[in-house]
C-alpha cells in the first residue's frame, strides 16, 4: 500500500474524461452491441446499395440454392437472395421496432410521470389500468391489438403494426418511470416549482422529466429488442409485414416451414439475425443502465 | 511554555504522516496529506473541519475501512505496538470491533432493520471474544443498562424500529463498547440527533469513556459538542491538520487563522448578539488542484508573501501546534481579524400591520388503518397562530417533528390544511381560487434546507434564475431577462458567470445563493426560509445569514426562518415562535424568550444547546432533561410536554393549556407560569 510522490504531472487541472470513450472502458460488451447496432442500422438505412441483390428478385432458375460466394446465404423457395432480403429485413425490423417503441415508451413515460404528479384518486385509476394491462404477455396484447385495428399503411410502413406492439409497452414503461418520478416528486425543487405557482404542465415536462431520462432511456433500448422480437412473432404468425415485404419474422414462416430440411439456411440466418438484434439491444439497454447509475459506477 | 501533559510513555494510538488518496474520474483527490497526531489512553481527541476537510477518510484509514479499489493509504498509524497498515486483512478483522470500534453518524441506517438488537449486540461478543450466547446475553442485557435503556431484558428481543433515533444511538454505543474496546472512533455521534437528545448522548459518552478509560476520537464540524468532550482538538482545513492542541487552548487561544475565524462565525448563545455575523470569505479549495503553500490562504486576511510556500507544523507558544508561518505575530497579539460590521446597520424597517397571520392552523395526516382499525391521524400541526410584519424576521424553533416545516409548507400552500386561516396581504390562501393564489405565489417565497436537490439538476443557474422571469413576463425580453439574471446573481454575491453552470458544478454555499436569487426574482415580500442554513458549513453559514439580512434590509423583505439551531435563530430573528409536537408552547421577542424564558420546554431547549467554550461546558451542570419526544400515533394527554417536563403535576396531564399572554407581547402555553 504505497504511492508514489505526487508529480507534477498529476497534480495538473483534471480534464473530465470523454463521456463516450469512458463508457467503452466500462461497459465493452455493451460498446460492442452498440457496434451491432450500429452495422444494423446502416444495412437498414443504405440497404439498396449494400444489398447485392433486389430483395424481391425472382430467379426461378437458382431456387433454394446453398451458401455460395454467389449468394452469401442462400437463396429462398422463389430464388430471392437470402442475404439481401435480411438486409432489407432489418430496414423493417428497425423501423417498427424504434418506432414502436419509442412510440410506447414516451407515452408510458407521460403517464407515469403525470401519475406520480398527481397522485391521489387520479394515480389510483392510472394504476389500475396499468395494472390491467400488465395482466397479459405482450405478444398476446399485441395479438389483440393487431385483430382490433385494421391493416393501415403510410409510406410503406404499418401503423396498426407500431400501435399493436407500443400498446403493450405503454405500461410497463409507465410503472418503471412512475416510480422514478415519486422520487423526484418529492425533490426539494418540484416544490419549488409548485411554491412558484408554474403550471402542472411546465412542472412535469420542464421540472420532472428530464430527471427521469435515464429510466427511461434504458426502457426504450430495452423494449426495442421485445419490439423487434414481437414483430418477427407477429409477421411469422402472418398479421405482422406481409408477403412478398422483406421481415425477418415473415422470413422464417411461410415456405420455408416445408423446406427447412433441404435448405436449412432459410431459417438458420434469418432467425440469428432475429437473435443477434435482441441481444444486441438487450445488452446496450443493461451496459447504458449500469453505465448511467452512480451505485454501479466505481 | 512547555508542552502539555502527555498520555504515558507509550500513546494508544500514533499516526504518522498519514496520506490518502483516491483516484475518481475527476483526477486524484488528495483527501488527507501528512496528519500526524497520537490518542492516550482514555483520552479524548476531537477532529473538527468542515465538509472535504479529511476528517472522516482519516478515521476510516484507521479502521482500514477505505474503498480498497480506488482509495490508496500511506504512512503509518500504530495501534497499541502493532502497525495497522502492515496487518494482514484477518488480522485487522480481529482489531475491529475488538480493540477498535466505529460509532457511525446515523442511527437510523447503521443497524441492520431485520435483525433484532439483541442480535446485533451479542455477534460481536460470540465472534471476538468467542463467549456462549448466554454468556453474550448477560454482557448485552448489562451493556444496555449501561447506556441508559430501561428494561434492557425484553428489549433485547426487539427490531431497531421499534427503538426511536436517540435510542438507537444508544444502541450504536453499547454495540461500540461490546468487547471492551481500547479505541472509540465516533463520526459525527450525534449530528442526526436533537439538541435535547443530543446532550443526553454526549453526557453518556464523556462518563463512559471516563469509567470505562476508552479513548475516544471524536470527529465532529460541531464547535459546540467539541468543547463539551475533548481534552484535545485538532482542526483540519483542506486535507491538512492546520491547529492542534488542548481543547483550551485551542478554544481560548487559537493560533492559525483558520481556527480564529471559524470560532467567530459560529452566533452563539452564551455572547451578546453582534450586530452581524462575522464571515471567512471564499470557498474550501477543491482537493484535486489545492492551491501551493498554506492552504488556506486564499481566504486568510492575513496573508503576506511567504504564505505562498508551505508552512511547516510549528509548535506555538501555548503548547498547540500551528501550521501557520504567522503564529509567533498571532501570539503576539499583532494580528487579529477585524470585525466586519458595524453596529448602526440594523435600523428597523419593520412596519405596522400584519403581511400575515395564521390563526388556529391545524394539520391531520391520515394514517393508512390497518384492517378492521379506526383510522388513525397523526396531529403534525395542532392550533398554530401568530402573525409576521412586513419586514420582520419570525424565527420557528424546534426539534424534529414538532411541526415546524409543516407550517412552512402550509403557508406556501403545498398541503392543504386541515382547519384554521392563513391570511397574506388581505387574502385568505386557505379558501383563495386558483387564479387569486396564483397572484399572491409570486408574493411567498421559498428557500429549502438542501441546497443539493432544491435546485433542478438538469436546468442552468440562467435557465432556473430566469423561469419565473418568462413565466410570469417579468422581463420584456429575452436581453432584458439575461440582464436580470445578472443583476439578481449580482445581489446574492455571485458572479454573472455562473448563470451559465448547473448547479452540481457549484459549492453548497453557491447552490444556496442560486436558491435565493430564485426567490428574489418572483420580487417576493415574504420568504419562508425552511432550515435554509443548517445544511451548509459553519464559515459558509454566516455569510448567508448576512446576506438574508442584507437583502431583508434593501428589499424590505420578511422571513419566516424555520430552524432548530437556537443561536442562529437567535442571530436573525426579531420574534421567536418555540413549538413543541405540533403546539406552539411559547411567543416572545428574541431578547426576551433568550434572556426571560418562562415556558419549561424552552428553558430545557436553551440548555440543552451546546456552547464553543471549554471552560462554560465543563463547569455545566448535568442537563435537565430526560425521555424522548412522544409518539404520534399515541399522543400524550393534556399538555404534550407533560412526559419530559420537569415541573409536571397531574394537573398537567388532565387539561391541554392555551397560550396566554403572560406579559405584554410575551405568550407561553403552561399553567405553571
Amino acid at each position: 500500500m504505497t504511492i508514489a510522490t505526487p508529480t507534477a504531472a498529476d497534480t495538473a487541472i483534471p480534464k473530465a474524461p470523454n463521456p463516450y470513450l469512458e463508457f467503452c472502458r466500462q461497459q465493452p460488451l455493451g460498446a460492442i452491441s452498440f457496434f451491432i447496432i450500429v452495422v444494423m442500422m446502416f444495412a437498414g438505412i443504405f440497404s439498396p446499395w449494400v444489398a447485392p441483390y433486389d430483395p424481391l428478385a425472382i430467379d426461378f432458375a437458382g431456387i433454394l440454392a446453398a451458401p455460395s460466394w454467389e449468394h452469401w446465404c442462400g437463396t429462398d423457395a422463389f430464388g430471392r437472395d437470402i442475404c439481401s432480403r435480411l438486409i432489407y429485413g432489418s430496414r423493417t425490423a428497425l423501423v417498427i421496432g424504434f418506432t414502436s417503441s419509442f412510440v410506447g415508451s414516451t407515452v408510458g413515460a407521460i403517464l407515469g410521470i403525470a401519475s406520480a404528479y398527481f397522485g391521489g384518486k387520479i394515480d389510483d385509476w392510472i394504476q389500475r389500468f396499468v395494472d390491467i394491462l400488465l395482466a397479459f404477455p405482450l405478444i398476446v396484447l399485441a395479438l389483440v391489438v393487431v385483430a382490433a385495428v385494421r391493416k393501415f399503411v403510410v409510406g410503406g410502413v404499418d401503423v396498426n403494426l407500431i400501435i399493436a406492439i407500443a400498446v403493450p409497452i405503454i405500461p410497463r414503461v409507465a410503472r418503471v418511470v412512475r416510480a422514478a418520478a415519486l422520487s423526484v416528486r418529492v425533490m426539494p425543487y418540484v416544490d419549488a416549482a409548485r411554491a412558484a405557482g408554474y403550471s402542472h404542465s411546465r412542472i412535469i415536462f420542464r421540472h420532472m422529466a428530464p430527471n427521469v431520462v435515464a429510466p427511461y432511456l434504458i426502457m426504450l433500448t430495452a423494449f426495442i429488442a421485445q419490439a423487434i422480437l414481437a414483430e418477427a412473432s407477429l409477421s411469422f404468425l402472418g398479421l405482422g409485414v406481409t408477403e412478398p415485404t422483406a421481415a425477418w419474422g415473415l422470413m422464417l414462416s411461410g415456405n420455408a416451414a416445408d423446406f427447412y430440411r433441404e435448405a436449412p439456411w432459410m431459417i438458420l440466418f434469418p432467425g440469428a439475425m432475429i437473435s443477434l438484434a435482441v441481444f444486441a439491444f438487450n445488452l446496450f439497454g443493461d451496459s447504458l443502465r449500469d453505465y448511467l447509475d452512480p451505485r454501479f459506477k466505481v | 511554555m512547555s508542552r502539555p501533559v502527555q498520555a504515558p510513555a507509550a500513546p494508544l494510538l500514533e499516526v504518522e504522516d498519514l496520506h490518502v488518496q483516491f483516484e475518481t474520474s475527476r483526477g486524484i483527490v488528495r483527501a488527507v496529506e501528512g496528519l500526524s497526531f497520537e490518542v492516550g489512553r482514555g483520552e479524548v481527541v476531537a477532529i473538527v473541519g468542515e465538509s472535504g476537510s479529511g476528517k472522516s477518510v482519516s478515521a476510516l484509514a484507521i479502521m482500514r475501512l477505505l474503498p480498497r479499489l480506488t482509495g490508496r493509504t500511506r504512512g503509518r498509524i500504530t495501534f497499541d505496538g502493532r502497525s495497522l497498515l502492515d496487518l494482514g486483512d484477518e488480522e485487522m478483522r480481529e482489531i475491529r470491533g475488538r480493540d477498535i470500534s466505529m460509532i457511525f453518524q446515523e442511527p437510523m441506517t447503521s443497524l441492520n432493520p431485520l435483525l433484532t438488537i439483541g442480535l446485533q449486540i451479542t455477534e460481536p461478543l460470540t465472534i471476538h471474544l468467542g463467549m456462549t450466547a448466554e454468556q453474550a446475553r448477560a454482557r448485552a442485557v448489562e451493556l444496555l443498562s449501561l447506556v441508559g435503556i430501561p428494561d434492557p431484558e425484553s428489549r433485547l428481543d426487539q427490531y431497531p424500529h421499534q427503538f426511536s433515533g436517540g435510542m438507537r444511538q444508544r444502541v450504536m454505543i453499547a454495540i461500540g463498547l461490546a468487547c471492551n474496546p481500547k479505541l472509540v472512533i465516533a463520526d459525527e455521534p450525534t449530528t442526526a440527533l436533537d439538541v435535547t437528545i443530543q446532550a443526553q448522548i454526549l453526557e453518556l459518552m464523556k462518563d463512559l469513556s471516563r469509567k470505562l478509560n476508552i479513548a475516544l476520537i471524536v470527529i465532529t464540524h460541531n464547535l459546540g459538542v467539541v468543547a463539551r468532550y475533548a481534552d484535545r482538538v485538532i482542526v483540519m482545513y483542506a486535507a491538512k491538520m492546520v491547529e492542534q492542541g488542548r481543547a483550551e487552548a485551542v478554544f481560548h487561544e487559537p493560533r492559525h487563522p483558520y481556527t480564529m475565524g471559524l470560532l467567530r462565525s459560529v452566533p452563539r448563545l452564551d455572547r451578546p448578539r453582534g450586530m452581524r455575523l462575522e464571515t471567512i470569505e471564499g470557498l474550501v479549495p477543491n482537493l484535486t488542484n489545492p492551491p501551493p503553500g498554506c492552504r488556506f490562504a486564499p481566504r486568510c486576511p492575513f496573508r503576506v508573501d511567504i504564505c505562498g510556500q508551505e508552512p511547516p507544523l510549528a509548535n506555538a507558544d501555548n503548547g498547540s501546534q500551528s501550521r501557520c508561518h504567522r503564529h509567533a505575530e498571532i501570539a503576539g497579539g499583532k494580528i487579529a481579524w477585524a470585525a466586519s460590521g458595524t453596529g448602526s446597520q440594523q435600523a428597523q424597517m419593520v412596519r405596522e400591520g400584519a403581511l400575515l397571520s395564521v390563526r388556529h392552523l391545524t394539520k391531520h395526516f391520515p394514517v393508512r388503518a390497518k384492517l378492521g382499525h379506526a383510522k388513525a391521524v397523526v396531529r403534525a400541526v395542532e392550533d398554530v397562530s401568530f402573525s409576521i410584519h412586513p419586514g420582520e424576521t419570525l424565527g420557528l424553533v424546534g426539534e424534529s417533528g414538532c411541526g415546524k416545516t409543516t407550517v412552512g409548507r402550509l403557508i406556501l400552500r403545498l398541503e392543504q390544511p386541515t382547519g384554521g386561516e392563513i391570511e397574506f396581504d388581505g387574502i385568505n390562501l386557505v379558501k383563495a381560487s386558483p387564479a387569486e393564489m396564483q397572484a399572491v405565489r409570486r408574493k411567498i417565497q421559498v428557500i429549502f434546507q438542501d441546497p443539493y436537490s432544491s435546485l433542478n439538476p438538469r436546468m442552468t443557474v440562467g435557465q432556473i434564475i430566469g423561469e419565473p422571469l418568462h413565466v410570469y413576463k417579468l422581463a420584456a425580453d429575452s436581453a432584458a431577462a439575461t440582464a436580470r439574471v445578472a443583476e439578481l446573481l449580482n445581489q446574492v454575491g455571485l458572479r454573472p458567470e455562473l448563470a451559465e453552470r448547473y448547479p452540481h458544478q457549484l459549492s453548497g454555499g453557491q447552490r444556496q445563493r442560486v436558491g435565493i436569487a430564485r426567490a428574489l426574482a418572483m420580487e417576493p415580500s415574504f420568504i419562508v426560509c425552511d432550515e435554509a442554513v443548517s445544511a451548509l458549513d459553519v464559515s459558509i453559514q454566516g455569510q448567508i445569514i448576512n446576506l438574508l439580512e442584507d437583502l431583508q434590509r434593501r428589499l424590505g423583505l420578511a422571513y419566516l426562518f424555520i430552524a432548530h439551531d437556537l443561536a442562529v435563530v437567535r442571530h436573525i430573528s426579531m420574534r421567536v415562535v418555540v413549538m413543541y409536537f405540533g403546539r406552539v408552547m411559547e411567543v416572545a421577542d428574541r431578547d426576551t424568550i433568550y434572556r426571560n424564558a418562562l415556558h419549561p420546554y424552552t428553558k430545557v431547549l436553551l440548555d440543552a444547546a451546546p456552547v464553543p467554550d471549554p471552560t462554560v461546558e465543563k463547569a455545566r451542570a448535568p442537563r435537565l432533561i430526560q425521555g424522548e419526544l412522544p409518539s404520534h400515533m399515541a399522543p400524550p394527554t393534556g399538555c404534550v410536554f407533560n412526559t419530559r417536563c420537569p415541573m409536571a403535576t397531574q394537573e398537567c396531564r388532565e387539561t391541554i393549556p392555551p397560550l396566554v399572554e403572560k406579559r405584554p407581547g410575551h405568550w407561553a402555553a403552561c399553567i405553571k407560569v
